[in-house]
């Protein structure tokens, strides 16, 4: 509807309006509001409104604007999780991480939290993020660690590692790990060499998880379901540690 | 160019004075220290450095990273100091700027052995730092220009042994803007961090420098007292200038880097990320908190102003003790802070983790560590000993 002619009409004020018609509307301006605090003071981003030109820190690129030819990302259904570990097992498997102590490339975290005066146990599923600006990258000093040029995924290239440990130290996600066997450190790759490779299309984590919430996919596609689930509206979206500026693309939802 | 042989080059420098049992059992004694405490860390290299450290997943860096730190910017100091006694020339820190480039090369050697076994492939880094440079690491860029002021520094000191004044001048002053872009690239290892809001920010690089002004002071008041302590004799007044020149420079600097540090802890307590501010509740209280306000606080910075105030900065075996004591508070400070960084969980309020990681070094590390003390006792004797001449000649250039 244009403008214009939007003025031309009459005036039927609100008293008619019925209750899920203002619902929709208060709904609709909590939601923007949310988008514009995001990042900032919710330590949330909206995703649907992330490609906004006018806030440079959003998570995810415009839609014209994703620098790799495939831009490989992960939704976490965070309340999903039953901490079965089934996806910290196949990743152990499918990635040959040593039996080591803190070695592993995906965990799950766990908090006790009060809701209603009642205890509830949540769990959060963990790995690294390929952050669109990852600290680790910049401070490797041999380049041991990059962007993979075709899917954006941070990558390790072993041989070049000079175990400094800068990388450990400048990870916000506590993602990266000493490699005993590789001696090199090491780290979750969405399963590039061991699966996406061979013609998969999910990770070993995505893959095991039996109550699906791990979404693996290219966030740029608009044809899988981890674009469709980051552009439903209404979904509230977060990410962790915001604050780095890192640009995460590891997103947590409740779904 | 003269045509000296080397013989002929050493006989002028040599200080056959020291060539004394006692000191030739203290060369002795360090040079067992240096191969022993290295040694400790040569077995990272055949059982792993993750079995012989105890770094972990959680806190990567540890007291060898603290430890090549405080030599690092020990070294830029010694370097600085000497460097602008060159340029400028008058300074009454000149008559003994040989031997604090000497100090120099011998600290920053000393921050090598440590940080070369603590590295777990340091094969690597000689390949792929040359084939494969990042120039947006802060890594790359302090190892490659510590790599450069070391070799501009032994030119610079082989000019000055051999008489090449020109040489060793232009080499001194190369080598020490260097050390200095070295000392911020290490300040900037850590200050570039945004993950690590105890390090992050953009005054830990002008920190780090403060402290290498600090550090090379006091090394320099000290190194100089020990000189003239071994071989039994009193300072000429102009060393003692010289001296007590150097005295100055660490009391004003101990006063700039008590500031530093004061506003620099204030500054987690007004606001920014929960992180920093339980670290930094980690040395105001936590689990550092007697290192820092028993070591920083009253041993490397009450006691030395005592000293400093009580010596008048006349009584050198003062100062060169509270030069001392302001190594030591260094020293810890720069394991507080690598620690105090990295010591609070990340993910915080999740599995039930202690406000504070728990790290103690292991017994390898403290080896290392006394090796590295070994390496600049050694490297002080050897130099007094065959170059001792041309520390307290009156002028070199």
């Amino acid at each position: 509807m244009n403008i214009e002619d939007l003025e031309k009409e009459r005036n039927e004020g609100i008293e008619n309006l019925p209750l899920q018609e203002r619902r929709k509307f208060l709904q609709m301006g909590l939601a923007v509001t949310g988008v514009f605090l995001g990042g900032s003071v919710l330590s949330l981003t909206s995703v649907s409104y992330a490609g906004n030109q006018s806030s440079p820190d959003t998570d995810i690129p415009a839609e014209d604007q994703y620098p790799y030819p495939k831009h490989y990302g992960m939704v976490m259904r965070q309340n999903r999780c039953i901490d079965c570990e089934k996806c910290v097992e196949a990743c152990k498997q499918t990635n040959h991480v040593p039996d080591a102590h803190g070695a592993y490339r995906t965990a799950i975290q766990e908090r006790l939290t009060t809701e209603n005066g009642v205890e509830k146990r949540e769990f959060r599923p963990v790995l690294c993020n390929h952050c669109n600006r990852p600290p680790c990258v910049r401070v490797c000093p041999t380049k041991a660690t990059y962007k993979d040029p075709e899917t954006g995924i941070v990558v390790m290239d072993y041989k070049k590692c000079i175990g400094c440990k800068t990388c450990m130290a400048a990870c916000p996600y506590n993602a990266r790990y000493f490699n005993e066997e590789k001696y090199a450190i090491d780290k979750c790759n969405f399963c590039i060499d061991t699966r996406l490779a061979e013609g998969k299309t999910e990770t070993a984590c995505a893959a095991a998880c039996p109550a699906r919430v791990r979404i693996f996919g290219d966030l740029k596609d608009k044809s899988t379901e981890i674009y469709r689930l980051l552009h439903t509206p209404d979904t509230k979206i977060w990410v962790l540690r915001p604050d780095t500026g890192a640009l995460p693309n590891v997103f947590y939802m409740n779904a | 160019m003269t045509n000296k042989s080397i013989s002929a080059i050493f006989a002028e420098t040599a200080e056959p004075r020291l060539a004394t049992p006692g000191m030739n059992r203290a060369t002795i004694f360090f040079l067992i220290v240096t191969v022993v405490g290295l040694s400790c860390g040569v077995l990272a290299f055949i059982f792993g450095h993750h079995v012989i450290y105890h770094n972990t997943r959680e806190m990567p860096w540890g007291m060898l990273i603290s430890t090549y730190a405080f030599w690092a910017i020990t070294s830029t100091g010694l370097c600085i100091y000497a460097a602008m006694s060159h340029v400028f020339g008058g300074t009454r820190m000149g008559i003994v700027s040989n031997r604090m480039v000497w100090m120099s090369i011998i600290c920053i050697m000393a921050a090598f052995s440590t940080i070369g076994v603590e590295i777990a492939s340091p094969h690597r880094m000689l390949i792929y730092n040359i084939l494969s440079p990042n120039p947006t690491s802060n890594i790359w860029w302090m190892g490659t220009l510590y790599g450069l002021a070391v070799g501009c520094m032994i030119v610079e000191f082989a000019g000055i042994v051999t008489g090449l004044a020109k040489i060793a001048l232009i080499l001194g002053v190369l080598g020490a803007i260097a050390e200095v872009f070295a000392n911020s690239c290490l300040g900037g290892v850590f200050a570039t961090l945004p993950a690590r809001p105890y390090w992050y920010g953009a005054q830990l690089p002008i920190y780090f420098l403060t402290a290498a002004f600090l550090s090379g002071a006091a090394a320099a008041v000290l190194f100089n007292f020990l000189a003239y302590k071994i071989r039994g004799e009193k300072m000429s007044q102009t060393v003692h200038l010289a001296v007590k020149s150097a005295g100055k420079a660490m009391t004003l600097v101990l006063i700039l880097y008590a500031v530093a540090t004061f506003w620099r802890l204030v500054s987690f307590y007004v606001g920014g990320p929960e992180l920093g501010r339980t670290a930094a509740d980690a040395l105001i209280s936590g689990p550092l908190s007697i290192n820092f306000w028993v070591i920083e606080i009253c041993i490397g910075l009450l006691l030395p102003i005592m000293l400093i105030i009580l010596s008048r900065l006349e009584n050198v075996g003062m100062m060169a003790m509270a030069g001392f004591l302001i190594l030591v508070g260094q020293f810890v400070a720069r394991y507080d802070l690598v620690v105090a960084g990295q010591i609070v969980p990340q993910n915080l309020g999740w599995d039930g983790l202690p406000s504070y990681f728990s790290y103690v070094p292991s017994i390898f590390e403290f080896g290392v560590i006394a090796g590295g003390i070994g390496v600049v006792a050694l490297g002080f004797l050897m130099g007094e000993r065959v170059f001792g001449k041309t520390f307290t000649q009156k002028e070199h250039h």
